[in-house]
């Protein structure tokens, strides 16, 4: 490769430090013997041990894992028929519907999931705000992303082997199950797992959907940070990027798979 | 009458993929989709036609047989000009957000793009994987670097000091803002830019090369003008969530430093007055509707010109 | 009664005929190649044979019955697809065993029949491999055997050998016809390159636009073509535009106009007065120095240019009107034959009985 000139490898590795800088910040305060984030006074695992205490946080962990579950599975099944079918018939109006909740700001999807929520389930089903508007909220933006991995996953396929497929005898049926699927199911699991992380991580969404009775972490994380900052916050934070990098670790093993299998 | 080329290719599909297929397929996202996403987008353009309700919400649609229905809150709206203020300032916000991430992103895709290609993949995924962070972590973390007991804070005063300035707090305005936006979506940027960048032919930098441009011209007419696309798809995907976000002026921003973002979820969490937020949402996204627009019209020229 | 027989077929593209009212019968153990350029209607008629598409138009029969509205996985037919259509999870096996496993065969039968289907192509060694552990070669053998193991009726095969390289190719052309031969199935076989048509083929349907402008054995097609667009897309030839001068059962005379006159074979329809083409291959003109005068057709020119391609050498001739003239000289001594050189006044002469006349 060329030589690369000083100037851009040290405006590069100062780009990097300002991504990780600051990270590694909460992570170090985080055994950070003081309740100022100001300067280090000395190593405890304090915060941890208080944050683990924390009823309330542990109820929003609890919450947070019940809506990412429930959420990335519907998800994923609904993303992936929406993928499979815009590939197959070459709909044109269903990837529009699905992926425009992903482009707009989120605030716009969250405000009219709110106001939908309250004219309508309220006062025709009774029901009031709760995990159930969590989820539902989480699934209508997640399937854009899902459904842009499977039908990426589908576009770099040969479409001849589904016909060959069909050639040698199976029907559409028996194409799908022992064809397309077996080839799909790294996207669709890259697709469930992304859906998993972002819903675990949504904010503004949740902040308008979840109404008065649930938390989930990001709200108790935001709570705190604007009500009472303490290390604490810098714990959980901790804890949830590890999380979060031991489930891209896995999802980029499964891409790498995906990858093997359909190489020509 | 259909032309026969037309029936024939329906006779083919329906044998090819069964009618019933097709539907059981798409069906359940379609109507999901429907159900949570359209509807709630249409009763959002009813409700800015609504009067706000007696403790807040709307007020009934149909009040004694009557429609109830105005157009108070875009008169509103337009009646005092600090709401289009608010509109400016986070168009300023977005573009100059998007500009520094730009020019920090630029070099560091640039690097990534020219550096061995077994190395590129792991370069690639540590520029991204702050981004896998739970973002309100993120804008924490300058919390802590820009407070005014942290070091950075401190470093900025004492410089200023000798200088004879008075302090200033970094939290809580402006620039805190700004660095925060920054922060948070420079990934978007690094993305696409890195991606585009990785297709450049070497062979177009060699020829110019071979034909006599220098370095400064080699970047300029060929790796430049070849990025252009790049450059939209990052900003698109950078502006458009910074033109909705609330959350960082909140946790990061003074109490001057409101934007849309925030000026909606006043609206319906706070004051309670829904048309209002209803119309400001609505506004907020014709606006999203008309750049993504721009950007597609842009791309679809970039590629004739490119092509 | 013929194995296929497709009656009046017709396909539209809106409003371009991609084939258009083609008719064509083909026999059992029959070795059959559609031969043209691109967008020639060639693979539509394959594809609206295996059942990926349906025609506007027309009747397909196999064995006498319709089979329009049966769908692929039920005809007794199995396409090679260009680019092999191997899948990409399953093993060498696992692929081959596939269409008998839609078959419902038992276990013990499928693992015979696959073994046998892969020692036939030479690939039983390589039968825990995956698709992509495999070279081009080697991956078209195994969808050959995929193809051939349950015995369908009819083998289709669109440019099965485009991907491969030269050397691979002919291998693969040898190997072909000695596998039609040993299993004499009906083959039909679509490609654009004429050689490949001209080797493997029993009979060659040549097509243009949408329509086949001749079906019949290779040598014909080459050596008695039935209309300009065979004759120029077959192999090399020399197109002069001629008048008939005399049209006799035995002989046609033919008037080139500022040359004179030349003897042609006979040929039906031509008669006194009527304008065409003739055409002539350039292994059939003779070429030598100025004196000579051997053959019946005789013409002085000037060597224009030539090439050299290491078994023959292939010369220009401008005759005396302007009109090149290709001429094929075998280069049996050895080192480089060059006998003419550019500018060298030569003549050329052909037989009485070689060429053809073509109508216009």
């Amino acid at each position: 490769m060329r030589k690369n000139s000083l100037w851009l490898w040290a405006a590069a590795l100062a780009a990097y430090a300002f991504l990780y800088l600051p990270l590694l910040i909460v992570v170090l305060y985080s055994f950070n013997d003081s309740r100022l984030n100001a300067e280090w006074v000395g190593f405890t695992l304090n915060w941890y041990i208080e944050l683990f205490n924390d009823t309330d946080m542990l109820v929003a962990a609890r919450n947070s894992l019940l809506i990412a579950m429930a959420a990335s599975l519907m998800a994923t099944v609904l993303g992936t028929l929406a993928g499979l079918a815009i590939h197959r018939y070459k709909l044109r109006f269903l990837p529009v519907l699905a992926i425009t909740p992903v482009a707009m700001p989120e605030i716009l999807l969250g405000v009219s999931l709110l106001l939908f929520f309250n004219m309508v389930f309220r006062p025709w089903l009774g029901l009031e705000l709760g995990m159930w508007s969590v989820i539902v909220a989480h699934i209508t933006f997640c399937i854009g992303f899902v459904t842009i991995v499977v039908r990426g996953s589908l576009l770099g396929m040969d479409e001849s082997i589904f016909e060959a497929a069909r050639d040698l005898g199976a029907t559409p049926w028996q194409t799908f199950r022992l064809v397309t699927f077996p080839l799909i199911l790294p996207a669709v699991m890259a697709g469930a797992l992304m859906s998993f992380a972002l819903s675990l991580d949504d904010f503004v969404i949740t902040f308008f959907t979840a109404g008065v009775g649930v938390s989930t972490l990001p709200l108790e994380i935001y709570s705190m940070i604007k009500i009472a900052v303490t290390p604490e916050v810098n714990a959980v934070s901790t804890l949830l990027m590890l999380l979060t990098l031991g489930m891209i670790v896995l999802a980029s093993r499964i891409h790498g798979k995906a990858f093997q299998s359909t190489a020509p | 009458m259909m032309s026969p080329s037309a029936g024939a290719t329906m006779r083919a599909c329906s044998s090819m993929n069964s009618r019933f297929g097709r539907w059981v397929v798409s069906l359940p996202p379609m109507l999901f989709l429907l159900l949570f996403f359209v509807a709630p987008s249409l009763i959002m353009v009813v409700a800015s036609f609504r009067f706000p309700g007696e403790y807040g919400g709307l007020a009934p649609l149909v009040d004694q047989g009557q429609w109830q229905l105005t157009l108070e809150t875009y008169r509103f709206f337009f009646s005092d000009f600090i709401y289009a203020e608010i509109f400016v300032k986070s168009f300023g916000v977005a573009l100059a957000t998007t500009l520094i991430c730009i020019l920090l992103a630029y070099p560091l895709a640039w690097l990534i793009a020219r550096s061995p290609k077994r190395h590129q993949d792991v370069m690639v995924l540590l520029a991204v994987l702050p981004f896998a962070s739970n973002f309100l972590i993120r804008v924490y973390a300058w919390m802590i670097i820009l407070g005014p007991q942290a070091a950075v804070a401190r470093a900025v005063n004492s410089l200023l000091g000798v200088f004879g300035f008075e302090p200033v707090t970094l939290l809580f305005s402006p620039f805190a803002v700004l660095v925060g936006m920054v922060y948070v979506h420079l990934p978007f940027m690094i993305l696409p830019l890195y991606t585009n960048l990785a297709k450049h032919d070497p062979a177009l930098l060699d020829a110019a090369q071979d034909l006599g441009a220098n370095a400064w011209q080699r970047f300029w007419k060929v790796t430049w003008p070849l990025s252009l696309p790049g450059i939209y798809s990052g900003s698109v995907l950078v502006f458009i969530p910074v033109l909705g976000m609330f959350a960082i002026p909140d946790i990061l921003g003074g109490t001057g430093d409101i934007l849309i973002g925030n000026l909606i979820k006043e609206q319906f969490l706070g004051t309670r007055d829904w048309p209002f937020g209803a119309t400001l949402s609505l506004m907020l996204t014709l606006v999203v509707l008309g750049l993504a627009g721009l950007a597609a019209w842009l791309a679809r020229r970039g590629v004739r010109r490119h092509a | 009664m013929a194995l296929l027989e497709l009656r009046n077929l017709t396909r539209r593209f809106g409003d371009l005929a991609a084939v258009d009212n083609v008719s064509l019968s083909i026999e059992s153990g029959e070795f059959v190649t559609l031969l043209g350029p691109s967008g020639c209607g060639k693979t539509t008629i394959l594809r609206m044979i295996a059942g990926f598409d349906l025609p506007d138009a027309g009747e397909i029969l196999l064995d006498g019955k319709n089979i329009a509205d049966v769908p692929p996985e039920k005809r007794p037919l199995h396409t090679v697809f260009q680019s092999y259509a191997l899948f990409p999870h399953m093993t060498v096996a696992e692929n081959v065993a596939f269409p008998l496993r839609m078959a419902r065969c038992d276990k013990p039968v499928i693992k015979t029949k696959v073994q046998e289907a892969l020692e036939s192509v030479h690939l039983w060694d390589r039968a825990h491999a995956y698709p992509h552990e495999l070279s081009g070669g080697q991956k078209q053998r195994v969808a050959l055997a995929r193809s051939l193991v349950n015995r369908p009726r009819l083998l289709l095969l669109d440019e099965p050998l485009a991907a491969l390289d030269a050397k691979l190719r002919e291998e693969m052309q040898h190997e072909l016809i000695d596998l039609q031969r040993d299993v004499g199935i009906t083959f039909i076989f679509v490609t654009h390159a004429q050689d490949e048509a001209l080797a493997l083929s029993h009979r060659i349907a040549v097509m243009n636009q949408g329509r086949i402008e001749q079906f019949d054995e290779p040598s014909k097609i080459y050596g008695f073509p039935r209309n300009r667009f065979v004759a120029d897309f077959i192999g090399n030839t020399s197109m002069m535009e001629v008048q008939v001068a005399e049209a006799a059962p035995t002989h046609l005379r033919l008037a080139v106009p500022g040359l004179g006159e030349i003897a042609a074979p006979p040929r039906e329809g031509a008669r006194a007065g009527r304008r065409g083409w003739f055409a002539v291959r350039p292994e059939q003109v003779r070429i030598g120095p100025a004196q000579d005068r051997e053959l019946e057709n005789h013409f002085c020119g000037k060597v224009r240019s030539f090439i050299y391609v290491g078994n023959v050498t292939t010369y220009t001739v401008e005759l005396a009107d302007g009109t090149p003239i290709e001429a094929l000289l075998s280069n049996s001594a050895p080192g480089r034959a060059r006998f003419f050189e550019v500018g060298d006044d030569v003549a050329v002469s052909w037989r009485h009985d070689a060429g053809v006349f073509l109508h216009e």
